[in-house]
């Protein structure tokens, strides 16, 4: 089969590179191992719900049309909105694509149902398709989970539940973990703290309409670092900040450090963490008042950092029955058998043109601040079927 | 505006050192000799970095013992205390190469570092006690041409990139052998 634009995923961001390609005339295939919204079926917990509201899931194809703009959809929700941005997509479900090289044309893919050999590819396989997680020498007895195993907390083992990493996922999992009687420590590095609501809007009302979000990749002073920054602690409807989990009972304690003769060691630096995302919840803050050009509205409480908060947590005790690693995520290249993923795992690009006809939708900060949300497709998408155009008429 | 910090260097280091990583490689040394009672002499000049082995411009000369009260002759400060010249160094260091990076003016930066230490741990009296510092306390009084949330900021970042910080706060593997 021959195909110009082969697109690997049927998440939002291919189905987006979908819809430009189909409105620039590019003959293509998105090819997808499972079914559309996969990651949206299959990698999340139960009780989840977008951070970003109802008004905010626009996608080219489709966008929220339902009665409550102001609410978060349910992963049921998610799907039926991808699915109808797919309707008018060549997607090929059910193929993985297992190998992707460079060919004399363009390149070749390996996939379940026979080559493919395509002029130009986009990657649009995800940025979240493993947890990451940190190697320690964890005690046996204890259950590990990651975010993709996770399900609800009933089906956690009774007992305390250290959870390691504070971004959205981990907040999100300690405070239904916390409701549901198991006592939760929470290990916190470095964080991104939102409110969800300021001067009667919600956060991401402002992240959009000030500018903030469009920010360009390449107007950033320090872009390795963007392209690092954590999720922030958000949640549907309710502001999860550490001190909301200190008012629910949670235990903060540092960053993970290492696990010694079975003993749990956290960063004593706790307090600089949570100094750091205040100062810099604060500056961004001052940013929408500047924006607005009005008088700065009320500020958050500081973190509440514990006075000694514990640096030592034994594992061997039955005071925690689970870890559930909430360390983020990386993307997944090992089928890439084109040389450029750099030792690090992460693919080498400039604003989504990897080069030779190769492009990458959904990464973080890929063209704006916004890139991987869903809000952040269809302006990347334009912008990289754009190039892939020149490059098939140069 | 200058605090007297070459921060190009440090940006070239930077830069140059990430695609060196074996270049990046330091070890820091210091040589302790024992006197008597207590007190003991280290010297340190030499150490390795940039491939190879470098040198201060002089020998530097620290006499450790400890005080009156515990029935020394306090020829110099208590080893514990040494940490504490580390981390106000460092923390220091750092907040004059962050105010300027960030094109801030420092006119003064004093601190005053306390540890506080339960000795029943180093005498054995009570094995619940550690022997090192409870808590680490530093205090920052700043004046620069900055607002305070800049001077916070200052600090806070120097904390982040620290590494006398990062070894108190963390742990360490440390071997100690017998040549
Ligand atoms: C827990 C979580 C919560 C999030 N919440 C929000 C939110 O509230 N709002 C928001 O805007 N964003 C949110 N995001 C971010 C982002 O919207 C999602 O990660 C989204 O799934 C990314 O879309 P994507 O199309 O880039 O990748 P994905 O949705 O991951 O789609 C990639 C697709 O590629 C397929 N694929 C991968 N490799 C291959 C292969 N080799 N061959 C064939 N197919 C392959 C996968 O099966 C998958 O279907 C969240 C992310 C996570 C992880």
């Amino acid at each position: 089969m021959y195909v110009t634009t082969a697109v690997i995923g049927a998440g939002h961001a291919g189905l987006a590179a979908s819809c430009f390609l189909t409105a620039a005339s590019v003959d293509h295939v998105v090819l997808e191992r499972g079914e559309v919204a996969n990651s949206w079926r299959r990698e999340r917990w139960d009780s989840l719900r977008l951070l970003t509201p109802n008004w905010l899931s626009r996608l080219p194809g489709a966008a929220y049309e339902g009665p409550d703009p102001d609410g978060y959809a349910d992963m049921g929700e998610v799907v039926d909105l991808l699915e109808r941005s797919a309707k008018d997509v060549p997607v090929r479900t059910g193929v993985n694509v297992t190998s992707v090289r460079r060919s004399s044309e363009g390149y070749t893919l390996t996939t379940g149902e026979g080559p493919i050999r395509a002029r130009t590819v986009v990657i649009a396989s995800g940025a979240c398709n493993r947890p990451v997680v940190p190697s320690f020498d964890v005690p046996p007895g204890v259950e590990q989970v990651t975010p993709f195993g996770y399900r609800n907390p009933s089906r956690l083992p009774d007992g305390g539940v250290l959870v390691v990493g504070a971004s959205a996922t981990g907040v999100q999992l300690a405070a239904e973990i916390q409701q549901s009687g198991r006592p939760v420590v929470l290990s916190a590095g470095e964080h991104v703290r939102m409110p969800r609501v300021y001067r009667d809007r919600d956060v991401l009302w402002w992240m959009h309409h000030s500018g903030v979000w469009s920010q360009r990749y390449d107007e950033l002073d320090d872009l390795t670092r963007a392209r690092r920054l954590p999720s922030p602690q958000l949640v549907a409807g309710s502001t999860l900040d550490l001190n909301t989990l200190t008012s629910m009972g949670v235990e903060l304690v540092g960053r993970l450090s290492a696990i010694r003769d079975g003993a749990a060691l956290f960063s004593g630096g706790l307090r600089n963490v949570a100094a750091l995302a205040d100062l810099k919840l604060n500056r961004l803050l001052d940013t929408f008042d500047e924006w607005a050009g009005t008088a700065p509205g009320e500020r958050p409480e500081p973190t509440r950092v514990p006075k000694s908060a514990r640096w030592r947590l034994d594992l061997r005790s039955g005071e925690i029955g689970s870890i559930v690693w909430a360390t983020g995520y990386r993307p997944d290249y090992s089928w890439l058998d084109v040389p450029v993923v750099d030792e690090k795992g992460s693919l080498i690009h400039d604003g989504g043109v990897v080069g030779d006809g190769l492009y990458a939708l959904g990464l973080p900060v890929l063209r704006r601040r916004r890139s991987t949300f869903l809000c952040g497709i269809e302006d990347d998408a334009r912008d990289i079927v754009d190039h892939l155009r020149l490059h098939l008429a140069g | 505006m200058s605090n007297g910090v070459n921060v190009q260097a440090l940006l070239d280091a930077r830069e140059a050192l990430k695609g060196a990583p074996e270049a990046a490689q330091f070890t820091w040394r210091a040589s302790s000799k024992w006197q008597h009672g207590v007190h003991s002499t280290t010297k340190i000049q030499k150490f390795f970095g940039l491939g190879q082995e470098q040198s201060h411009k002089s020998e530097a000369v620290f006499e450790a013992d400890h005080p009156e009260i515990f029935a020394a002759e306090d020829n110099g400060v208590t080893p514990i205390e040494y940490l504490l010249v580390g981390l106000a160094a460092c923390l220091t260091a750092g907040v004059a190469s962050v105010a300027q990076n960030r094109g801030i003016k420092l006119n003064s930066v004093e601190s005053v570092v306390e540890g506080d230490h339960d000795i029943r741990g180093i005498l054995g009296a009570d094995s619940d006690v550690r022997n090192g510092f409870n808590d680490v306390k530093v205090t920052f009084t700043i004046d620069a041409d900055a607002s305070p949330a800049e001077i916070e900021a200052l600090v806070a970042q120097s904390q982040k990139r620290s590494a006398v910080f990062d070894a108190l706060t963390n742990p360490t593997n440390v071997t100690v052998e017998v040549a």
